[in-house]
């Protein structure tokens, strides 16, 4: 045994010594995304859209509601086809909608509801996914079973039939869309994370683990969650860009938000009813739309590489 | 002098990574002549696996070869594939470590064999049936004619790798590259491998290169060898030359650092202390039994007993070592499991200081882990990726001795570092940032940290260097010394368990063939498997493995599902049905402390 004066002293001289700072694999994982090109210019240009959604439109000289009757259908003034109704003037830097609302600023609140749902529906699916597959990996055998063929029996519902139930028999709201998606995003994820759980489990510092006396929960909150982070990071950048495009599609079908307030899918919507009269309805939310899901793949992209390289 | 079958002048392989390049042959120059044996030894990551690949054309993508191989006088680096794959496979072919990633499942090794031979030769399917039945005769694979037509995971570890060799013989080629062939088998079917190469090489004159981090193999079967160490060649001889009077410290280091089996106490090693002649019983295994349904057949399968761990009994004192040995699938580390409370017995007893584990909770059990620790196999597994190393040593303390402070805990973490030899100012780093020997040590540090009064070592050693291997194995017998711990030591390597143990157990499918004190058990072997076992360890010694009567063929590892299995010793009390409950071989007292199964 050791003396506890001893220990005390050799606690005063570690003190003192000069820790090697370790590289943590998240450190590696880090360098690795950060030499990766295309994600890291992912990351700026999607910071720069999310910064834009949240700030610029309190800034902007015209609302998403405010209407302007003079300016119905009119192409921005930089607009190079001359051959349209009319030009907007002033701000109007995207052009204007079919009831003379400022285009560039109803893309804003699309992409901060698209973004929204994007996040919410996600982490939603996150949270159950990885409780109820991270539960069926560490039990394993007959609750596995169960829980993953309710997985698989939801999986098999049609998922617009499944939404139609919902709005019909609740009201059409905001809400409902969070509910709607994350509770089929998150299968996929339970079977991710219950896969990952159970490799790890046979890992052998699981078993040192328990040789060390580590409890159950111990176990599975120290050993097993860290080591099924990193798929799951890479599968929810993976997710969002899905989500964001299952919320255009039902809105796209009028299931989804309501006017005035609006998303990419309304927009994009609207803007292919328009198409021959004005193009920029379209074109400019379906861009902006369009460099989102990229960013967000090209980050997913770079983390499997950063976070797995053995995976390659 | 006739040309040589493959010379290489200043061969250099280059790596290019993206933490830089790799250079990992270093101008490297050897000849190889007709029906001589090559040995090339080195410890991992010599480069020594690189140096044949390059010369087949065989290196990773981002490899680059540079120098010169001349096969027959003719230059083949960097020949286009087309040119090359009519040397391999045909004049030059290779057998690799793990034979079965080298055959391919869907097809029968028939079939196989007879593919490689007619794209090489070109035969009729009769004449290449008839010659592949030669070669797998050739290389005593018994029963051939029904071999062919098994696929390659119906065969055992040992039957693979001589498929693997009659593949690479059946067109008759000059030279043959061994890349460790015989590392992942069991010693007895390692000493049947390199019997059939030693066969090839006096009979059909076929020239072999073999490598291996096993100076025992080297000693065996090689004419010249070659040590590399970092990629370049530090001493090269004729065999009797390098191992009796080696010149190069890195030689002398490797050869001292081979543990033999017929030298147990060398000087300049740790000895093992004596065990105290009063010292009490901690451990009482009774009769244990360790079982696991298994599935034969389809939907409707019956469920068979693998019967792992079949009945073992033994007990083992304080302060003293215990060497468990037997082949793979023997239940060293169903044992080792199932004394820890990993595992669940079937049946029998585990009597930890008078106090019976069986009846005892979870709870009770975690609070008796502080007294029986494992150190692991694979050390980089064994430790959890995303902990610091200084957080995986802690860990144990952590949950079981729960009243110490943050400060206590780091200060016998580093104290326990430095015990074990590593650097306490390394406590913030990472397992993937260590060497396999330093991981191990993390491994033993955690194992140690909370004092147990019983360590077991499963394979601790198995997947490490010799150089680290002695290194991990005195550091054992010193921390014994200092702690006064037991341990139980599990290991497929006759030689290391000669150093470190006062007793052995030789394990055979669940069950003790034989139990006595090191110099009973070495030295006078009861039992007909022990003494093959013993026989078929390699010594690193050049005559003493010329002179070494061949084994002759023992059948492998006959499946533990069936109930004849453990009777191989005891046929006369067989009875003839692969399900019917048979006869158990008792354990006889022969000598005082001496108990060996019995056996006809």
């Amino acid at each position: 045994m050791i003396a506890t004066g001893a220990s005390a002293a050799n606690a005063e001289a570690m003190t003192k010594t000069q820790f090697v700072q370790g590289r943590s694999l998240w450190v590696d994982a880090r360098r690795r995304l950060f030499r990766n090109k295309a994600a890291l210019v992912s990351m700026i240009v999607l910071a720069l859209i999310t910064l834009a959604a949240i700030f610029l439109p309190l800034v902007w000289p015209y609302g998403y509601e405010d209407i302007d009757y003079a300016l119905v259908n009119c192409a921005p003034d930089w607009w190079p086809d001359p051959d349209v109704l009319c030009h907007s003037g002033g701000w109007h830097i995207f052009g204007s909608d079919n009831i003379g609302r400022d285009l560039f600023v109803r893309v804003l609140y699309g992409a901060r509801v698209s973004l929204a749902v994007g996040l919410v529906a996600t982490l939603v699916s996150l949270v159950i996914g990885v409780a109820y597959g991270a539960t069926a990996g560490f039990l394993g055998g007959v609750a596995d079973n169960l829980m993953m063929r309710v997985v698989d029996i939801l999986y098999s519902l049609p998922f617009i039939f499944f939404v139609i139930i919902l709005m019909v028999v609740f009201q059409q709201s905001f809400i409902l869309l969070f509910v709607a998606i994350g509770a089929v995003e998150w299968l996929t994820m339970a079977r991710i994370v219950r896969g990952q759980t159970l490799s790890i489990k046979q890992q052998e510092f699981i078993e040192a683990a328990r040789a060390a006396g580590v409890s159950q929960s111990g176990i599975i909150g120290r050993h097993i969650v860290p080591n099924v982070v990193g798929p799951v990071i890479i599968y929810v950048t993976l997710t969002i860009p899905s989500v964001i495009l299952s919320e255009s599609f039902l809105s796209f079908l009028g299931l989804g938000i309501r006017e005035p307030l609006t998303s990419w899918g309304v927009l994009i919507s609207d803007g292919a009813n328009q198409l021959e009269t004005a193009p920029w309805m379209l074109i400019f939310p379906a861009l902006l739309m369009a460099v989102t899901l990229f960013c967000f793949n090209f980050i997913g992209d770079g983390l499997r590489d950063a976070l797995d390289p053995k995976d390659r | 002098m006739a040309t040589p079958i493959l010379e290489v002048k200043n061969l250099n392989v280059r790596f290019s990574t993206p933490d830089g390049e790799v250079h990992a042959v270093k101008d490297v120059n050897f000849r190889i002549d007709e029906g001589e044996c090559l040995g090339v030894v080195g410890e991992s990551g010599s480069g020594k696996s690189q140096l044949f690949l390059s010369t087949l054309g065989l290196l990773a993508g981002n490899g680059s070869a540079t120098g010169s191989v001349l096969y027959r006088g003719r230059e083949i680096l960097g020949l286009p594939d087309k040119q090359l794959n009519e040397l391999r496979g045909s004049k030059i072919t290779m057998i690799f470590q793990d034979p079965l990633t080298s055959l391919t499942p869907h097809m029968t090794i028939g079939a196989q064999l007879i593919e490689t031979l007619r794209v090489h030769r070109r035969v009729q399917s009769e004449e290449a049936e008839r010659r592949v039945l030669e070669t797998l005769e050739l290389v005593r694979i018994p029963e051939a004619k029904q071999r062919m037509r098994q696929y390659p995971h119906e065969l055992s570890g040992g039957m693979r790798q001589r498929v693997m060799i009659a593949m690479a013989t059946v067109c008759g080629p000059d030279l043959l590259i061994a890349d460790e062939p015989t590392t992942a088998l069991d010693v007895t079917v390692q000493a049947q491998i390199l019997d059939i190469m030693r066969d090839l090489k006096n009979e059909l004159k076929t020239a072999i290169a073999i490598v291996s981090h096993d100076m025992g193999v080297i000693a065996g079967l090689a004419d010249y060898v070659q040590v590399m160490r970092y990629g370049e060649i530090v001493e090269t001889g004729k065999v009797d030359r390098i191992f009796y009077t080696p010149q190069h410290p890195y030689t002398k280091m490797l050869l001292d650092a081979m543990p033999r089996i017929d030298q147990p106490d060398r000087r300049g090693h740790a000895h093992l202390a004596p065990l105290a002649e009063n010292a009490k019983t901690l451990l009482d295994v009774r009769d244990l039994k360790v079982h696991f349904p298994v599935k034969t057949g389809g939907v409707f399968a019956k469920r068979k007993p693998l019967r792992a761990v079949d009945g073992v009994s033994f007990t083992l004192r304080q302060g003293e070592t215990l060497g468990v040995v037997g082949e793979s699938g023997c239940g060293k580390s169903t044992l080792a499991r199932a004394v820890l409370k990993l595992l669940p017995e079937t049946d029998g007893a585990v009597v930890w200081c008078g106090r019976d584990l069986g009846p005892m909770q979870r709870e009770e059990i975690r609070k008796l882990r502080g007294e029986l620790q494992i150190v692991f196999q694979d050390p980089l597994a064994s430790l959890d990726p995303r902990m610091t190393i200084g957080q995986s040593i802690a860990e144990p303390l952590r949950t079981l001795r729960p009243e110490l402070s943050r400060r206590d805990i780091r200060a016998q973490v580093g104290e326990m570092m430095e015990r074990v030899g590593l650097d306490p100012a390394w406590i913030n780093r990472y397992p993937h940032e260590f060497s396999g020997g330093q991981n191990q040590r993390v491994g033993i540090a955690r194992a140690m940290i909370v004092k147990p009064r019983l360590v077991i070592c499963d394979e601790a050693v198995s997947a490490l260097d010799v150089s680290i291997q002695a290194q991990i194995v005195e550091l054992l017998v010193r921390l014994q010394a200092e702690f006064g711990m037991s341990l139980i030591f599990i290991s497929h390597d006759l030689s290391v368990v000669r150093q470190i143990s006062h007793r052995v157990m030789v394990l055979y499918l669940g069950r003790v063939v034989e139990l006595a004190s090191r110099e009973a058990i070495y030295e006078n072997p009861r039992h007909p498997y022990t003494r093959a076992l013993i026989s078929a360890v390699p010594v690193p010694d050049p005559k003493l493995e010329r002179a070494k009567p061949r084994a002759k063929i023992a059948l492998d590892l006959p499946s533990p599902l069936d109930t004849r299995a453990q009777l191989t010793f005891l046929k006369s009390k067989v009875t003839d049905d692969p399900d019917a409950v048979q006869y158990r071989p008792q354990l006889i007292e022969v000598a005082p402390g001496h108990l060996v199964a019995e056996h006809d």
